[in-house]
């Protein structure tokens, strides 16, 4: 193959990677304090979504705590918090019933706000356009760039109009060079760079392993008479067995709009086990089905989400770079919430790297004042006092149930020890030593097939393009997914992308990557490690409205 | 020689579009918006014009909410020299957009005009018609290949069953169809570039035009869902229904 051609190179002060909460929050807070300092500073954020919030998923019930401290104004801004939680409702299901139990204390929601994250992120972006940093949607940062001494200089946007072969098609653009003098990583949970820093620095290796769920959610727009603008539902139990962790999220928009959201813990060891099956099982329960019925759905989507929270935390500065947000790991499980926390992060990383940028001349380097900064906030006692919470679902549903209410009420948070994390891709049983799953067929009213649902999650890949999820092994789905664990990317994939076919010699493996949410699940559950998820064309994968 | 490219800001061909729950037209609150598809080539083949030295300026002209500026960075991110917005909150329907061109034309005087044979919004396929009547120009529909030599434009037409090769005077009127070209990616520093070139803003009343609505929108309705088939147990059985349910032999 020919030498890649030379690529064109911008020089910012800081380079920001994915415009979500923590990135931006990022990148305002830098322009802020530049302000009022009357300093220079150019801060550019790449966004592998067609526009801003078009990749942002989430529940959302958010916690003001950030945006006040950055925003202090943000009403009058406009910011879209239009919806107040007026009541919260704990329900642990059953097949046929539901019990109301006491909600724990992290899931009071006064004062908090139902939003739609990804209008929340359009709105935030606006604001920081407002402030001058460059916002470029539709550009995917593909590639982590070192100097000579192996610091991180910035990142490489991927080249656009490839063939399949990765050889350049007749539209070819090659891909540009961002060099800063420190680059935020704010990609969301699993971010494709952060994973490529966190090996090449061994930023994982005083911490636990990092634990996820998947998170798939559903717009629907319901019938006036039962919506209840401002209720919060959130379910445990039924369907899922008792040893695997997950729940339900419900919640009452404006526009008669409801937001409904199945998370599914990824340490599941049951490999016929679906996430999205479950989901779909879960709508139909009659606690549920009340409100949806004589509704009609508006948009799906995916997301992987971090749980392993305190001790699954990196560390979060190398030399030229942070990780903020949730691909470092800030999401508080017990208060089902991240967005206050990548905020935060993405707060005091800026404060530390505009710091950092005053007193070191060329802004190379570590900013290690950032962790410090973290550890200082109320973010980090937060993140502290909820870590066992977690982690006692490995003893079921009843066990964590059980052991979540002593370490809140009596110990406070306090307990002198500290419950582990275990990477989920090695949780998979064998099939054979676990009992199939019977999902209901779908209805087509409540419940879906996967394809229908992809369609109205708007996503798209251009077609000629090179495969962005990649197989280390080419044989490993065959002989050892298929073979031990009855191919389980079909079923958690909740986007179709897997698909098992029949060939003359035999079953192959299909990968549909068209199909592509940008979860990030297979990059996490496949037991082996096989898939790698990279960043596809930018401007690629789904178009979520108000989700 | 100028091109004069009109651009119109809709819904991204990606998005599934969602009537309004009264009706009225199509959900828009937060859906990605992007210019539409047919513009984008009309604006690469003005463009390509440009580079291959037949045109010496290419403006792009896009009218509606003020969010229509976006659209006309998107096309001098490609390569428009610089963008004119008509800025108006009013539904534009296709005559009124016609006499909004007619009035820039007169101002700017192109030689030539593309435009997109249709949005993808509303599908009309009426503005470059019109805009030919109203201006009494030659026009060429649906083009899969534009050439100018000697003061001339001539212009292969996708018709029916074939392929219709025209040549005209100009200034004329030209529409673009799917096949005329594969428009570029627009590359970063180009759209850094286009946030830098010149837009200007005007109002139809500035212009002399009355764009209100000539038409009135009745109904939306969202195309009826298919029903799940049935399975036949032979022949006679399928022809039977074919006959007798579907009616249709």
């Amino acid at each position: 193959m020919d030498a890649p051609m030379a690529r064109e190179v911008m020089e910012y002060d800081v380079v920001v990677v994915g415009a979500g909460p923590a990135g931006l929050s990022s990148a305002i807070r830098l322009k802020q304090l530049a302000d009022a300092a009357g300093r220079e500073l150019s801060v550019c954020v790449v966004e592998k979504g067609s526009e801003v919030g078009a990749h942002i998923l989430s529940g959302a019930v958010i916690e003001p705590r950030a945006l006040n401290e950055l925003l202090p104004d943000w009403k009058e801004r406009g910011a879209p918090l239009n919806t107040p939680v007026t009541e919260d409702r704990f329900l642990l299901l059953s097949k046929h019933g539901a019990r109301k139990l006491p909600t724990p204390p992290q899931m009071h929601n006064e004062g908090n706000y139902i939003v739609s994250l990804g209008n929340f992120c359009r709105w935030l972006g606006e604001q920081a356009e407002a402030l001058g940093v460059e916002i470029y949607p539709g550009f995917a940062a593909a590639e982590v760039l070192f100097d000579d001494l192996g610091a991180v200089r910035g990142i490489a946007t991927g080249d656009m109009g490839l063939n399949r072969d990765g050889t350049p098609g007749p539209n070819h653009e090659r891909g540009i060079e961002l060099h800063a003098r420190q680059t935020v990583f704010s990609e969301g949970c699993r971010g494709s760079l952060s994973k490529a820093v966190m090996a090449r620095f061994d930023l994982r290796h005083n911490a636990d392993p990092q634990t996820y769920g998947l998170g798939i959610k559903e717009l629907w727009e319901i019938d006036p008479a039962v919506h209840e603008r401002g209720l919060t539902v959130h379910t445990v139990g039924w369907p899922l067995a008792s040893d695997t962790y997950g729940g339900s999220f419900l919640y009452h928009l404006e526009d008669n709009l409801v937001s409904i959201g199945f998370v599914v813990g990824l340490d599941y060891s049951n490999p016929h086990l679906s996430p999205y099956e479950e989901f779909q099982r879960f709508k139909t329960h009659s606690e549920i089905r009340r409100y949806l019925e004589g509704g009609r759905r508006i948009s799906y989507g995916a997301r992987a989400l971090s749980e392993g929270g305190f001790q699954s935390l990196p560390k979060l500065s190398f030399p030229g770079g942070v990780l903020v947000g949730d691909t470092a790991g800030f999401l508080n499980v017990p208060k089902i919430k991240g967005t206050h926390m990548a905020m935060k992060s993405g707060m005091e990383a800026a404060d530390a790297i505009f710091d950092h940028l005053a007193d070191v001349p060329d802004g190379s380097g570590e900013v290690t004042g950032y962790a410090e900064r973290l550890r200082a906030s109320w973010l980090w006692d937060e993140l502290y006092q909820v870590r066992n919470i977690r982690p006692s679902f490995r003893w079921g549903l009843w066990g964590g149930i059980a052991y979540s209410a002593i370490d809140t009420y009596v110990l406070r948070g306090r307990a002198p020890w500290t419950l582990k994390n275990h990477a989920d891709h090695t949780q998979l049983k064998p099939a054979s030593a676990c009992a199939p799953i019977d999902y209901p067929k779908p209805d087509g009213k409540l419940s879906f097939d996967r394809l229908s649902s992809v369609f109205i999650s708007a996503t798209n890949h251009a077609e000629e393009q090179p495969c962005h999820l990649q197989l280390k092994d080419s044989a490993a789905p065959i002989q050892i997914n298929l073979a031990t664990y009855n191919a389980p990317e079909t079923r958690y994939c909740p986007a179709g992308v897997y698909e098992l076919v029949e060939a003359d010699d035999g079953p192959r493996m299909q990968i549909n990557a068209q199909n592509c949410l940008h979860c990030k699940t297979c990059d996490i559950k496949d037991p082996t490690q096989n898939i790698n998820w990279v960043t596809p064309e930018g401007g690629g994968g789904p178009n979520y409205p108000n989700m | 020689m100028k091109i004069l490219v009109p651009v119109k800001r809709v819904v991204d061909y990606n998005v599934k579009v969602r009537v309004k729950a009264d009706q009225s037209g199509v959900e828009l609150a937060n859906v990605k918006m992007a210019m539409n598809p047919f513009d984008e080539i009309a604006i690469e083949e003005a463009v390509r014009m440009k580079e291959a030295g037949v045109a010496s300026e290419v403006v792009a002209v896009s009218c509606g909410v003020a969010q229509c500026q976006e659209t006309l960075r998107t096309a001098m991110a490609i390569g428009a020299d610089r963008g004119i917005l008509v800025s108006t909150d009013a539904e534009l329907q296709p005559l009124a957009v016609a006499k909004l061109l007619k009035a820039l034309c007169d101002k700017e005087s192109p030689d030539l005009i593309i435009l997109g044979k249709q949005a993808i919004d509303d599908d009309a396929n009426q503005t470059g018609q019109m805009l030919a009547a109203l201006m009494n120009l030659p026009q060429a529909t649906f083009a899969s290949k534009v050439t100018v030599a000697e003061g001339k434009v001539s212009v292969m037409r996708e018709i029916d069953g074939g392929l219709e090769t025209i040549s005209m005077h100009m200034p004329a009127v030209i529409t673009t169809d799917l096949r005329l070209n594969e428009p570029r990616y627009a590359t970063l520093p180009n759209i850094m570039k286009a946030k830098k070139k010149p837009l200007e803003t005007v109002t139809p009343d500035a212009l002399g035009v009355d764009v209100a609505a000539r038409l009135t929108t009745v109904k939306v309705l969202e195309p009826a869902g298919r029903s799940a088939g049935v399975m036949v147990a032979d022949v006679a059985q399928l022809v039977d229904k074919l006959k007798n349910e579907a009616k249709v032999i």
